[in-house]
Order: C-alpha cells, then sequence, then structure tokens
C-alpha cells in the first residue's frame, strides 16, 4: 500500500521523466488517481511520479480528426476542447473529473462507446513513452493509417505503467453524432432478455452503444443511436426487444441511463470483477450474478462485463469458477479481497513467459510499477 | 559449419517433417519464390518448406531454431514491400496449405482460421448475414496470415477500421518452436496487448498458425458514386468537407487525372478523360441513413464543381466502378513500361500541399506520376512512372523524395503495405534511435536469436543482448555488420 512514498516528483517533460526513471529503484506512476486501486497491492515505491505536470493537448487538428495530449491532461478538459469543435474521443469509461488521459490509456478503462468505436487500443495512433533506462522513445504517428515499425502504442496500452510511463499520446477523433435516442428493453427473464440483445448485436443498425444492466433478477438491454436517424433505429430496436418479450420504449432523454451503466462499473466499497466472456455466455453472466447476490452492466455484443459482488474472495473465486475460462479480473476491491485473490486471474491471461519477457527488455530492473501487474510484474 | 551447409544438412529433416513433396529444393523452382509482389527485389531461398499443418509449422521452425538458420513465413506473395523476401542460407515456410476454415461462431461473431485462406474466403464463410471489413485490392489471392503480417487495410477500411482491429486470438509459433495462444475469441485478456504487438509486426515476431477473426452484421444498403472535378484540390476539398460535415462513408477514393486515363483504357466505364480528378464514394449502412447522407455528398460534389455524377444503380455497376478504381495499378502499365507504386499517408487536411509537392518533384525528374488515393485516411498511392530499367534509379529516389515529404508534413512512411525491404532505408526519416531500439527491445523478448524475418523493418541489422543457450556468434557478427546491444 502507498502509506509512506519518500517522495514525490512532477516531471515537465517526457524527457524529465525518464530521467526520473532512470535515477529511481521503485516508481509509482499516477496521473488522476482514480484507478491507483487496480492490481495487486504493492509496497510503498520510493518515488511516486506525477504526470501532473504533462498538462497540454499539443494538437488538435479538426480537420484531420486527430489530437496529440500529453498524459495529464483530464479526459473531461480533452472531451470539452473535442465538444466545441462537434467531435470527440470515443472513450467514455467512468470517471470523475481528475481522471486523466495517460491513466484511462495506461488502464485500458472503457465504456459503453466501445461498441461501436473499439477500445482505447483501437483509437490510439502514437504514442510518447519515458523509459526506465533514460530515454524517451515513440511509435505511431498522428495519422490514422500507419504500419511503419512495430506497434508500440498498443502494447503500451492497457500496460499499467509497467514498461514506462506514457507521457503522451495520438489519437484519432470521431464526430460527435447530434441527437441521441436510447431503446430500451426490461425484462426479467435472462435467457430472454440475452436472445433479445443478442438479436440487436446481428442486425446491422449501428447503434452508438449496446449495453446490457441487470439486478435483483430483473434487467434491461439499452441500444443508443445517434445522427439523423436516430428515431429509425431506436424505434426498430424498440420493435426487435417486444419481438423478444421485453416491455420496451423509447428514451429520449437519455444521458442518466448511460451513467448509471458506466457508474455501475465502479465501487467504493464492493468488489468489481470485469468478465471477459462471449457475447452468448450472457445468460451464464447474469445467473452467476444472481447467485452470488451481485449486479451486472456490460457490452452485450463484446462480452465484457462489469459484476459488482457484495461477497469478498470467496465470491471471486465462485464467479471465476462459474465462468470458467472466461478472465475475471477485480478492478475496484477492498484491500484484503486485492490480497486474498490474484486480482488479474492469471491463470486465464496472456502467456505469462511472453509477458515477463517483454517486461524484461523494457524494465528489467523492475523500476515501474513494480509487482503492480499480471503474474506480479 | 558454412550458413549454406547449415540448410542442406537441414533438409532431410524437414523432408521428415512435412514429407519429400512438400520440400522444395530445386533451383528453378526455388526461384518461383524469390519475390513477392514486389518484384524488384528477388533473393533465391536455401529450401522451400510446405508445411500441411501447424505442427509441421512448428517441426520446422524447432528444426531451424536448434541449428540457428534464419526462416521467413509467405503467405500468398502479394505483399508490396518485400516483406516475404527469402534469406538466402534460409528457409521459406509457405502456408499456402493450410487453408482451412476451422470454425464459423456467428452467435459470438468469430470466425477461426488458418493463414493461408484467401481474404475474401473469410468474408465467403460468414457471409452473407456477416462480413469480414478489412480489403485490400490483392483481396481474392492475399491470404489472411499475410493481412495478420502487414495489418491489412484496404477501401473501406475509413469506417470499419484495419486488421488489428478485428483480431481477437492468434495460435503462434515463437521462434524457439515454442506453440502459445495469443488472445481467444473474448476480447481483453489480462496481459500486454500481445496481439497489436503481433499483428503488423511483418513476421519478424513469430509465425501465426491460427487466427481468430472478429466479423460484423452486413450493412442493409450499399450506395456507390462517382464524380469528376477538374482538379485534385477541388475532389480534396469535397473530401475534407464530407468528414468535417460528419458523415462517415464506407470508401472515398481518389484518381488523378492521368490514374483515370490509364484506368478507362482496362476498364471501358465511360469516364471522362478531360477530367482532372475522380471521386469513387461508396456509403453504406441503414437504408435511410445512406440515403440522406448520398444526397449531402451529392450537394457537396456539385458545390465544388462536380460533374458526371453517376449512382451505382445496381450490383453490377457497383462493381463497373470498383473495378475502374481497382484497375490503377494494373492499368499503369498501358501508360509507361515501368513503375514503381508508393504508399506514403499525410494527415488529411495536407492533401494539397503534398499534391502539389508531387508535382514539383515529378517535374524536376522529369518522369510522370499518376495518384490514386485513399483519400479518407490520407493514403496515397502515387505510381512513379519509368521508361526502363536505365531510369529506375532516379525513379526510386523520386518515390524516396516523396516519402520524405509524406513525413515532413506530419504523415507516415506506409500506410497499408508495411516496411519490409523496401522501405527500412526511409526508418530513420520518421523515427530516431531511441524509437528503433525501443522497437527492437519488442523484437528480443518474442525472438531473441533474431531468426522471424531477419533482414526487415529496421535500416540496419540488430541483435539480441542475450540469447539463450550457448553463445553463437551470428553471421552478421562475424562479418562486421552488427553489434549486439
Amino acid at each position: 500500500m502507498e502509506t509512506v512514498a519518500s517522495r514525490t516528483e512532477t516531471p515537465g517533460s517526457a524527457q524529465e521523466a525518464a530521467a526520473l526513471l532512470r535515477a529511481s529503484e521503485r516508481v509509482r506512476i499516477r496521473g488522476g488517481g482514480t484507478r491507483s486501486g487496480w492490481g495487486h497491492v504493492t509496497p510503498a515505491p520510493d518515488v511516486v511520479l506525477l504526470t501532473a505536470g504533462l498538462d497540454s493537448v499539443v494538437e488538435h487538428n479538426e480537420g484531420d480528426l486527430t489530437a496529440v495530449l500529453q498524459a495529464g491532461v483530464p479526459l473531461r478538459a480533452a472531451q470539452e476542447r473535442f465538444a466545441a469543435a462537434g467531435q470527440m474521443l470515443a472513450l467514455d469509461p467512468p470517471g470523475a473529473p481528475e481522471s486523466t488521459v495517460g491513466g484511462v490509456f495506461a488502464t485500458g478503462d472503457s465504456g459503453p462507446l466501445r461498441h461501436r468505436y473499439g477500445a482505447a487500443r483501437d483509437l490510439i495512433v502514437g504514442i510518447t513513452v519515458a523509459q526506465p533506462d533514460g530515454s524517451v522513445a515513440k511509435a505511431g504517428g498522428k495519422v490514422i493509417k500507419n504500419v511503419a515499425g512495430y506497434d508500440l502504442s498498443k502494447l503500451f496500452t492497457g500496460a499499467f505503467g509497467t514498461l514506462g510511463l506514457i507521457a503522451q499520446v495520438a489519437v484519432r477523433l470521431h464526430p460527435r453524432p447530434p441527437q441521441a435516442l436510447t431503446a430500451r428493453g426490461i425484462g426479467d427473464d435472462a435467457e430472454r432478455l440475452a436472445a433479445a440483445a443478442s438479436a440487436l448485436a446481428h442486425r446491422p443498425l449501428e447503434a452508438e452503444c449496446l449495453d446490457v444492466a441487470w439486478s435483483d433478477g430483473r434487467g434491461a438491454v439499452l441500444a443508443r443511436f445517434g445522427g439523423a436517424t436516430a428515431e429509425r433505429g431506436a424505434e426498430t430496436s424498440a420493435t426487435v426487444l417486444r419481438e423478444h418479450g421485453c416491455e420496451a420504449d423509447v428514451v429520449e432523454d437519455d444521458a442518466a441511463l448511460w451513467q448509471r451503466q458506466r457508474e455501475h462499473q465502479r465501487s467504493t466499497g464492493a468488489t468489481v470483477v470485469k468478465v471477459s466472456g462471449l457475447p452468448a455466455d450472457l445468460p451464464k453472466a447474469l445467473r452467476a450474478a444472481d447467485a452470488l447476490g451481485g449486479t451486472l452492466v456490460g457490452r452485450a455484443a463484446l462480452g465484457l462485463w462489469w459484476i459488482t459482488l457484495p461477497g469478498g474472495a470467496e465470491a471471486v473465486q465462485k464467479l471465476r469458477a462459474a465462468l470458467t475460462p472466461a478472465p475475471c479480473v477485480v478492478a475496484d476491491a477492498p484491500e484484503d479481497v486485492r490480497n486474498a485473490v490474484d486480482p488479474w486471474h492469471t491463470d486465464a491471461a496472456e502467456p505469462l513467459v511472453l509477458l515477463r519477457r517483454v517486461k524484461q527488455q523494457f524494465d528489467p530492473a523492475g523500476v515501474c510499477n513494480p509487482g503492480l501487474y499480471v503474474g506480479g510484474i | 559449419m558454412s550458413d549454406a551447409s547449415a540448410v542442406v544438412a537441414l533438409i532431410p529433416r524437414l523432408r521428415a517433417i512435412c514429407g519429400d513433396a512438400h520440400v522444395v529444393t530445386q533451383h528453378d523452382e526455388l526461384r518461383t519464390y524469390a519475390s513477392d509482389g514486389l518484384l524488384q527485389y528477388a533473393v533465391t531461398p536455401g529450401v522451400v518448406v510446405l508445411p500441411g499443418s501447424g505442427t509441421e509449422v512448428r517441426d520446422v521452425v524447432r528444426a531451424c531454431h536448434e541449428v540457428s538458420v534464419p526462416w521467413v513465413a509467405r503467405g500468398s506473395g502479394s505483399g508490396l514491400s518485400g516483406g516475404a523476401l527469402p534469406v538466402e542460407d534460409g528457409v521459406l515456410i509457405g502456408l499456402s496449405r493450410l487453408k482451412a476454415v476451422v470454425e464459423v461462431d456467428l452467435d459470438n461473431q468469430r470466425v477461426v482460421v488458418e493463414p493461408g485462406v484467401t481474404n475474401v474466403a473469410v468474408s465467403a464463410a460468414v457471409g452473407p448475414t456477416h462480413f469480414y471489413p478489412p480489403d485490400p485490392s490483392s483481396q481474392i489471392v492475399c491470404s489472411i496470415g499475410g493481412n495478420v503480417a502487414e495489418n491489412s487495410g484496404g477501401a473501406h477500411c475509413f469506417k470499419y477500421g484495419f486488421t488489428t482491429n478485428y483480431v481477437t486470438g492468434l495460435e503462434v509459433v515463437l521462434a524457439d518452436g515454442e506453440v502459445v495462444q495469443v488472445g481467444g475469441k473474448e476480447l481483453d485478456r489480462p496481459g500486454y496487448d500481445l496481439l497489436g504487438a503481433l499483428v503488423g509486426s511483418e513476421g519478424t515476431l513469430a509465425v501465426v498458425t491460427r487466427i481468430t477473426l472478429r466479423v460484423v452484421p452486413a450493412p442493409d444498403h450499399v450506395e456507390t458514386m462517382v464524380a469528376f472535378f477538374e482538379s485534385t484540390s477541388d475532389a480534396g476539398e469535397v473530401v475534407s468537407e464530407i468528414v468535417s460535415a460528419g458523415i462517415t462513408p464506407a470508401a472515398i477514393e481518389m484518381m488523378d487525372g492521368l490514374a483515370i486515363s490509364a484506368s478507362e483504357q482496362m476498364a471501358h466505364a465511360g469516364y471522362p478523360l478531360d477530367a482532372g480528378a475522380c471521386l469513387l464514394i461508396e456509403l453504406d449502412g441503414p437504408h435511410e441513413e445512406c440515403r440522406a447522407r448520398l444526397d449531402e455528398v451529392i450537394a457537396l460534389c456539385e458545390r465544388h464543381g462536380g460533374r458526371d455524377l453517376r449512382v451505382a444503380q445496381d450490383e453490377p455497376e457497383r462493381q463497373l466502378l470498383w473495378k475502374t478504381r481497382k484497375a490503377a495499378f494494373p492499368a499503369a502499365a498501358r501508360i509507361s513500361p515501368h513503375y514503381f507504386v508508393q504508399d506514403g499517408v499525410i494527415p488529411r487536411t495536407q492533401l494539397p500541399e503534398v499534391l502539389r509537392r508531387i508535382d514539383a518533384l515529378a517535374a524536376e525528374y522529369d518522369m510522370r506520376v499518376a495518384n490514386v488515393f485513399h483519400a479518407g485516411d490520407g493514403n496515397l498511392h502515387p505510381l512513379v512512372c519509368y521508361s526502363g530499367p536505365e531510369d529506375a534509379a532516379r525513379a526510386e529516389e523520386l518515390a524516396g523524395r516523396i516519402l520524405a515529404a509524406c513525413v515532413e508534413l506530419g504523415g507516415s512512411l506506409t500506410g497499408e503495405h508495411g516496411i519490409g525491404v523496401d522501405k527500412k532505408a526511409h526508418m530513420p526519416k520518421m523515427f530516431d534511435e531511441s524509437d528503433l531500439q525501443a522497437f527492437q527491445k519488442l523484437r528480443c523478448a518474442f525472438d531473441p536469436g533474431g531468426l522471424a524475418n531477419p533482414g526487415k523493418i529496421m535500416p540496419t541489422p540488430r541483435l539480441c543482448g542475450e540469447v539463450p543457450g550457448p553463445f553463437r556468434e551470428h553471421p552478421l557478427e562475424r562479418a562486421g555488420l552488427a553489434e549486439r546491444f
């Protein structure tokens, strides 16, 4: 636990960050601190490296629909800037206002927009990283289409800062669709609700978001549409939902619905498990959540579900057993839970031997966020 | 043992693994594999093996590892950067026999295939309800394994994304012969994004033996149109306005006057030969949405002097419009006996500036350059025309200067063809030494012995510090051509 961090540093450039990494033994990298409770519980570092000094929107190329952002820029501030031009970074993870671009990319977190626009890995087009050998390296560029060199942007996205510090990212933006409407279908039969979600997922409707929510034996499928023909998409979806036995309506003022979906990916007291499943296994996930007294929100067509459990480590183990072989990663959870179970579900992770070899190359001395990541990397 | 004799000594073992019929050793037959789609480069491999299963691939790679013989994996050999150029004293692993569609799982919108399956066969396997969006122009012949290696794009990637956005799982053989499963049907396996690292790594990290892809519902409706303009800058203005208006067409392709006249000679679509540029625009999605966007696009074209507007009335006409666009490369042979195809990228707003520079360079070199673009994402394919072998070096120099202009304008050396051998010398234009060293770290994590497709991507040969097993001096070290980091 980060109780007695001896020193805090706030580098003002990627070069300064790299020099600090090189001069330190154990560093904890911190953006807005809104996801610092994820991963293994780790001993106090020598240095906490704050990205708050890397706080500029370097470029917003409206005509090219791209932007270059330093890591410490709050995501919300960047979004406000893009919105003024009718654009967005199509990444809407839950997060407090202090949540930073660097933190979102380092953790690979995402929200409902992932349904249409993909994850952080799909939106990043270039990266600049400060490395523990004291150097600054970049990969990719700032154009959307680019296959020059290895795609280190993706490698660093979701790496939780264990390969180096993300100093800057170049991202693809999208037009912000005017006018949004949501078709909502409510039901209390897990199988039928999942079938309704699946029917929408298999139609070429081009929904912005397609989510599911479930608690106390009752749930909803939500399909959001934007743009000139949003109404048509929502009406068609409502019809499909009714055909599958849901009570369906179209919600015009839908912001609160989606805010709730995002918020339920987080918890301050309970344990949240992110499940990487197969879309067709949604009924199984709904039943597992019910059996453990939990609630579920997630991306219906992607098989990504966040299950909030009232119980501790034992409930996590039961959930993993019920959903085997799906990876079930503990996100928000009390420290005793994260100490009692492997939060990363390493048995279901990418090949550990390769993960270690990658870490060994980029951070051989184990300077960056040591012990935090999969397999104790 | 010399390098050449190491390969020769390996042949009996390769025959035992793949069967005599699938090991090519005759010089004449080996020469068939000397080049990929980029014919300027040719190297006859020491031996070619055509394994019939992932297990055979593993055994071949393992055999190579044991005697430190380099190898190159090859799909259909249609790549345009020399990415599948063989190594003289190495093994070429042809994957064309691995062409099974292993599983179609439409419930989960996944398809599992072997690497030798062609791009177009993937869509066929999941159609008509679903399709696989990345569609390189060579899709009828190119293999999905090659697409994974190169992170292939295509005309429709402006809306739909690239290969890397669709690969959810890979079975790969690492250079030491170990088989690992990366990703799966599900998304977000815990751990580093090894899929992201592998896709587009040009066969330098591992060889892929099985691929799981995400597929998407086929659109309800498609509208395809062409419009002709006085100049490429008028057409470029339309592209910018379409994108600014928040319209995301499935494809926006541009050809300049020279490319139009070349294509027309081959496709006979009735295109006006006096036009300075044309745009081919395709919209897909829900019917009503498509029609509404089409009207907006037509209005934008007309506002910028677009003429001879033509909306495909049926599927054969749509195919004809696409055929004319896709004929641009082969058609270049009608206007010039020789040409280089380039593959630069620029930020879309720099289109007028890069065209101005290309014109100036063409004048300076007194050569013709025909331009074909995936205009939506700023991906240029200039065709540098030259008359004979005596001009090849100058044409290549001109092509290189076009790439330099792309990089100067904030773009990239390659949008979809890859670096391969063709562009590795240009890498320092885009990446400095610390960037290249970071690339090398990834390489060393996967293939510390440097046996997988050596000599590609990096501008100068590099070796890894810690190679497992007994120390051996690398041939490049022995020759003084590389040093160990």
